[in-house]
């Protein structure tokens, strides 16, 4: 009996394992779709003023912080917007208008004064933080000063207020300087005034108070690193306490002080949003598809394998988005190592662009072809194509030879290209420049280094580039504010050449490209400033400094079950808002 | 018995000691061989384009302009008896085990590990469990049955649970159990058991079968292995000449002695997973020892990564520790040897 149970019992083992571990693949589509493909770019999906319910949104990595002034994260400049509420944000709208700005915690845009060198801004009165404290300019100029000019305690975020605010220099922040006045280039004389004194005329700034850093921090509150925990909420959710875990995510509910009248922009249609961290990426993009997620916080889009079989099922499809995400992918071409104009003109007519797009994933995945530095969904955009890579994408020989012959090295040369070697898309582009560089008796190397320390001890140090003979390398860029200087200023300024973590990989130092952004930073106008960006994008592209590859694309996926879905343009990605669910 | 004991005891801490030194080395001596400066490896701390001030203070902060020697004194300090700690804002005191503070998320590093523990303990513990059933019972009954049809397919089965990577069988389970038919509806999420035990045990059905199919399978021809040998033996002959009943020779005379080598490589292979189940953790998303690691390793962050080292380099001593004992217990030679 015991040895027919002991057989029994083997048998049922090994049948569990069995049938757990074999199996066809396939997952259900979830409901019925709602919406077209593509219709979240220029169109409000599922709009609807219902209430309640829960948002799953998941994701494959962590957050940097959920500390508003701790972070660098696109998605996070998003997400953040739903407990910690800016001056300004994006107008909540599909489309090119949705790069407009409009208030948040602001009563209007920025006033300027004093020659462009002062920035005044008024809150509305009246409005409370999720602890019930009432909010004031002070709580935001101490925000902006913690997030600014402490990153010995919070390093993520950028450091834009501390570049262009005036006279920073003495200041060593909140935690160290415990001066009643704090930063004398911020004033608050009254609890809904705040004042920003520049070192010089700065025309975007309306766009660095969109920044989650504007995001009021009452400094009683304030415990450093572990801010993150528990941020005092000003949006329509807060943390639920206890809820945060650096390793698996947090809750929001919402926030009981917060009235629609103090942000309209801003929307609190779900009762709870659950963000789960760790998720493996295919795993999420079947939870997405399967509907037990409703969005990848992330907002990259779904991955090679989702992304082909929603591509070729007509029901998922109907609730997919091919978003541009605001992203150039591109090769620099290292004005140090390849000198000449022409020869790098060359380079720009050999490449066969279709193969970097088939690499990333096709036209719709993937991206379109790029003819210029600045993508599209940024401002200042002006389409032009000097070396025919929209006309003939898969490259023009002749004239590549041509080019070759007026550098002198009719022959052609030879240089190395580096990549990620840990990105198997960049790895497949730069072979892709390979073959095309052969057809032209180029000849490189393809030398791999890992995406942690690229930025900054490798593609990304000028000395190392140099003595290795890197002619190009694979980046990605975007911008930091959706407008020419947030997405030129850092690529393209000589003056912001570093010896690591260098983004002017091209090492492009040209006078007028550089007095250009000055001019575009001092602008008021915006038609002249959008003027300069065009012109500074021609300059790059007649210089031949930057082979463009794609103006990116992701591959969005919503469940039909959300309401008020739609792709911001700001971002790149779905406005995470705005959305409800059913 | 008590002074082998205190003797491997004592040899466990000399190996945990070495381990640490080596680990330190490996990521604080070596990168400064290759040419890492202490600037660039504050960096890691300090996010996009820190100003070279920044670097300094970050440098003073985490003591990383400190020799190496004191480096590493501060290290072992903070994991025997807590170190002082300074965040920024203010000194806080880092209780022991202290493995120094996150260069990303500025959260000390052992509270995030105990966190994630239990959740590669509830893998591993039940894992371990399965496949030692199935694989060990699957193993005699085949070695029993040698050349029947059971036995070939299960020596097929276990051919195959060898050779599918566990993110593949992963993905399959999911796709089909969780997704197709939802008969585990919470799998691919790990539910504290403290909050529902239930939930707890039906969530991690499919990564425990998963992860113990790629054991089982192992372990099931191994036994298979050793009880065709076993039952070869002469006393094995002898006792069936005794007249004695079948199972007492297969269970107590067979069994017992094909078991001695499946426990010493289920030591070892249980440490291991402790350390973290890599794949099967990101294949199911489950916030583990492992995944943790990966993510570590993915962000540069040391201190992590130091801490994840450690402590699977101490679930593997404390399991050879256990095993050195348990066959001490079993086999009064090894005392003397």
């Amino acid at each position: 009996m015991k040895r027919r149970n002991l057989i029994g019992m083997a048998l049922a083992m090994t049948g569990l394992s069995l049938v757990s571990a074999c199996g066809g693949g396939g997952t259900s589509g979830g409901s019925a779709g709602s919406a077209a493909y593509s219709a979240g770019n220029t169109s409000v999906v599922n709009a609807s003023e219902a209430t309640g319910g829960t948002l799953n949104y998941g994701m494959t990595n962590t957050p940097d912080s959920l500390d508003p002034g701790n972070t660098y994260y696109a998605f996070m400049w998003n997400f953040s917007r739903l407990y910690a509420s800016p001056l300004l944000t994006y107008n909540p709208v599909p489309g090119a208008d949705g790069l407009k700005l409009v208030p948040d915690l602001a009563t209007g845009l920025g006033q300027v004064s004093d020659n462009g060198l002062t920035w005044t801004y008024h809150i509305k009165s009246g409005m409370t933080l999720s602890d019930g404290e009432p909010i004031t300019t002070a709580q935001i100029k101490y925000a902006v000063e913690r997030g600014n000019f402490a990153k010995d305690v919070l390093p993520n975020g950028p450091s834009y207020f501390q570049q262009y605010l005036a006279d920073p220099a003495k200041y060593q922040g909140p935690y160290k300087d415990k001066s009643p006045g704090g930063l004398s280039s911020i004033e608050t004389p009254d609890d809904t005034t705040i004042v920003f004194h520049l070192a010089q005329p700065f025309a975007d700034f309306d766009y660095l108070v969109t920044s989650p850093q504007t995001a009021p921090v009452p400094q009683s509150k304030d415990t450093g690193a572990n801010y993150q925990s528990e941020p005092v909420a000003s949006g329509p959710y807060m943390i639920k306490p206890g809820s945060f875990n650096p390793n698996t995510g947090v809750t929001l509910v919402k926030n009981p002080n917060w009235k629609q009248s103090d942000t309209p922009t801003v929307k609190q249609y779900a009762d709870q949003i659950n963000l789960t961290y760790n998720i493996s990426g295919d795993d999420l993009d079947n939870r997405l598809l399967g509907g037990s997620m409703d969005l990848d916080a992330y907002g990259t889009g779904l991955q090679t394998a989702a992304r082909a079989k929603v591509l070729n099922n007509a029901t998922q499809k109907k609730n997919a988005d091919a978003a541009l995400s605001g992203f150039l992918w591109y090769f620099p071409i290292n004005t140090q190592v390849i000198d000449n104009v022409d020869c790098r003109k060359a380079i720009e007519y050999a490449a066969d662009k279709t193969l970097f797009q088939n690499a990333y994933g096709g036209a719709e995945a993937g991206g379109d072809i790029a003819s210029t530095v600045l993508p599209p969904s940024v401002v200042g955009y002006q389409k032009f194509d000097d070396y025919e890579a929209t006309t003939q994408p898969t490259g023009d020989l002749a004239k590549a030879k041509d080019e070759l012959t007026k550098c002198g090295k009719p022959d052609g040369f030879s240089f190395n290209i580096a990549v990620r070697g840990d990105r198997p898309k960049e790895v497949q582009t730069a072979q892709a420049l390979q073959q095309s560089l052969q057809k032209i008796n180029v000849k490189t190397d393809i030398l791999q280094y890992p995406t942690g320390d690229y930025g900054t001890s490798f593609a990304g140090s000028p000395q190392f580039m140099k003595d290795h003979n890197i002619g190009m390398n694979t980046y990605g860029w975007a911008a930091d504010w959706p407008e020419g200087f947030g997405f030129l200023s850092q690529i393209s300024d000589g003056r912001a050449i570093r010896s690591a973590g260098n983004s002017n990989m091209e090492m492009l130092n040209d006078p007028q490209v550089n007095q250009l952004l000055d001019q575009a930073a001092a602008a008021p106008d915006a038609g002249t400033r959008n003027g300069i960006y065009g012109q500074i994008d021609k300059i790059m592209m007649d210089q031949a400094v930057i082979l463009p590859e794609l103006y990116a694309k992701s591959l969005l996926y919503r469940n039909p079950s959300l309401t008020n879905v739609f792709v911001t343009e700001a971002y790149g990605m779905y406005d995470y808002t705005q959305i409800g669910k059913k | 018995m008590i002074t082998f004991s205190l003797r491997r005891l004592i040899s466990a801490v000399i190996l945990l000691l070495v381990v640490s030194i080596v680990t330190f080395g490996i990521f604080f001596v070596v990168p400064r061989l290759a040419g890492q400066t202490t600037d660039q490896l504050a960096a890691n701390f300090v996010g996009k384009s820190p100003n070279i001030q920044v670097l300094h203070e970050i440098e003073a902060r985490l003591g990383l302009d400190q020799p190496l020697y004191e480096q590493y004194w501060h290290f072992v300090k903070g994991v025997v008896a807590g170190e002082d700690y300074d965040t920024g804002t203010q000194i806080v005191h880092c209780s022991a085990p202290c493995f120094g503070y996150s260069f990303k998320s500025q959260l000390p590093v052992w509270p995030q590990m105990l966190d994630v523990l239990p959740v590669t303990v509830s893998l591993a513990i039940g894992a371990a469990i399965l496949w030692v059933v199935t694989g060990v019972g699957v193993g005699v009954l085949s070695a029993l049955r040698r050349g029947s049809w059971f036995d070939r397919a299960a020596m097929t089965t276990a051919l195959a649970g060898v050779s599918l990577p566990v993110f593949f069988t992963a993905l399959i389970c999911l796709a089909l159990f969780r997704d197709t038919i939802p008969i585990f509806p919470d799998a691919g999420t790990y539910i504290a058991f403290a909050d529902n035990p239930g939930r707890w045990f039906w969530a991690l059905v499919l990564p425990w079968v998963t992860l113990a199919f790629l054991y089982a399978a192992l372990y099931a021809r191994l036994t298979r292995a050793g009880m065709l040998e076993t039952l070869g033996e002469d006393f094995i002959r002898t006792a069936r000449a005794k007249g004695l009943p079948e199972r007492t020779v297969v269970v107590k005379h067979g069994l017992r002695a094909t078991l001695t080598p499946i426990l010493t490589i289920f030591g070892l292979d249980l440490g291991l997973l402790l350390g973290g189940a890599v794949l099967t953790e990101t294949a199911f998303s489950l916030p583990g020892l492992g995944h943790f690691a990966i993510l570590a390793i993915q962000n540069n962050d040391l201190p992590e990564i130091l801490g994840v080292t450690m402590l699977a380099g101490f679930f593997i001593v404390l399991a050879n520790l256990v095993v050195d004992i348990g066959y001490a217990v079993v086999d009064p030679r090894v005392r003397y040897s």
